[in-house]
């Protein structure tokens, strides 16, 4: 069952021009549906997936609060996903992002590029290394200030299951006030969308651990079991 | 034990940092080598072609931050069918005038399927990322069960690329009077 957030939420107003008007129209999953790319591990160097040093100069690191974060991706039926791509982008600690068009005061961090990638293994497990990105203000009509997030991307096995979405972290007081986390409306969704403290992965004077896991649709893959691996 | 989905959140206005990530201008990430740069190895066999065009929102303004993904068959009609990511390609759209450019082949029909290409649109303001096709104005397309299933001709149009030379036309129009169909998949 999913619990995504409709086109068009008005307090949200970037939506208002980019949500179609027109109902979508559905149709059954043909083999392009079914299908999609998959990626090696050759792909990925082996910093890929550690933001505090992939955009570092050697010897540096990125500026913040040391955070691990680590979960599973799963389908709907909490099965693993094994071996996809999952794509991460974030604000640096201050709340900035590395974009021309960003021009929120906080400093750019020259040792933070804040983006970085990974491959879930055999258990559909992944982690990466990062600071925790800061809270910012944005351009939505008020005085609008995003919760702390991380962007994620993620390939499942058929093309039906992209998803790109959100991670915020548990507590954090903007979650309730914020217009985009608000557009999905339902608080189970909000809750699957926070990652969670992890005390027991946390390392002593080190990091920080939080648990997050995705879970993409399980439609495709169950279709993909039920017509065409059976053929 | 089932579990609800993840819900979609906005890929909002950087996604081109986490996908792009040298386009957004992080000097020599991953090498240099942005994923999905090529849609298939050059030696694939095939008529290549490209496919051109621009994001508006309903007001008609390009969406710059758009990011667009394609997947499709080769051109025998099968989908990846060595594994790996032929056939798939990512591209950011350019910063003044949203547009795209596409060097791929065309892809073979699948059964009563046209030849067309998929697309995934992502951008600042969509909230659930949009799923669309790219049909060929010069192809064979009456039998296609999705586009019969359209009656409004200008509807069905927006789906249809058109040929101009040695390339084809396909603008996305995320509302509005030539609001492109986008499909639940």
């Amino acid at each position: 069952m999913g619990l995504h957030p409709q086109a068009l939420t008005p307090d949200y107003r970037s939506s208002r021009l980019r949500s179609p008007n027109q109902k979508l129209l559905s149709l059954p999953p043909g083999q392009g549906e079914l299908t999609g790319p998959t990626f090696g591990h050759g792909l990925i160097g082996p910093n890929d997936h550690d933001l505090i040093i992939n955009y570092a100069a050697p010897g540096a690191a990125a500026i913040g609060e040391q955070i691990m974060v680590h979960g599973h991706l799963l389908d709907e039926n909490a099965r693993p996903v094994p071996q996809v791509l999952l794509e991460f982008w974030q604000a640096n600690a201050g709340g900035r992002y590395r974009h021309q068009k960003d021009s929120y005061l906080a400093p750019l961090d020259s040792n933070f590029g804040g983006c970085g990638r990974t491959i879930t293994d055999n258990d559909g497990y992944y982690s990466l290394r990062t600071v925790r990105p800061g809270p910012y203000p944005w351009p939505n009509g008020g005085n609008d200030w995003r919760p702390a997030h991380i962007h994620f991307s993620c390939f499942g096995t058929g093309w039906a299951q992209r998803l790109i979405t959100q991670m915020y972290f548990e507590g954090d007081p903007h979650i309730p006030l914020c217009p985009i986390v608000q557009s999905t409306a339902d608080p189970k969704a909000i809750e699957g969308l926070t990652a969670r403290l992890d005390m027991a992965n946390t390392e002593p004077m080190n990091f920080r651990a939080f648990r997050f896991d995705v879970i993409l649709r399980g439609k495709a893959s169950t279709l993909f079991e039920n017509k065409l691996e059976g053929n | 034990m089932t579990r609800f989905q993840s819900a979609s959140q906005t890929a909002g206005p950087y996604v081109h940092i986490g996908c792009t990530p040298n386009f957004a201008g992080l000097e020599n990430m991953y090498g240099g080598h942005e994923l999905g740069a090529e849609m298939f190895s050059s030696d694939a066999v095939g008529a290549w072609m490209t496919v051109t065009g621009g994001d508006f929102d309903g007001d008609g303004i390009p969406v710059t931050d758009a990011m667009l993904e394609f997947w499709q068959a080769d051109a025998s009609g099968r989908y990846a069918p060595h594994g790996g990511s032929e056939g798939w390609g990512r591209r950011a759209v350019d910063a003044e005038e949203a547009r795209y450019k596409l060097r791929t082949i065309l892809p073979a029909g699948l059964g009563c399927e046209a030849p067309h290409i998929k697309v995934w649109i992502v951008a600042r303001g969509i909230n659930l990322g949009l799923h669309t096709r790219i049909y060929f104005d010069d192809q064979d397309n009456w039998q296609d069960p999705l586009l019969a299933a359209i009656d409004d001709p200008v509807r069905k149009s927006s789906l249809i690329a058109t040929r101009d030379g040695d390339h084809y036309n396909f603008d996305i129009h995320l509302q509005g009077d030539y609001e492109t169909v986008f499909l639940n998949v």
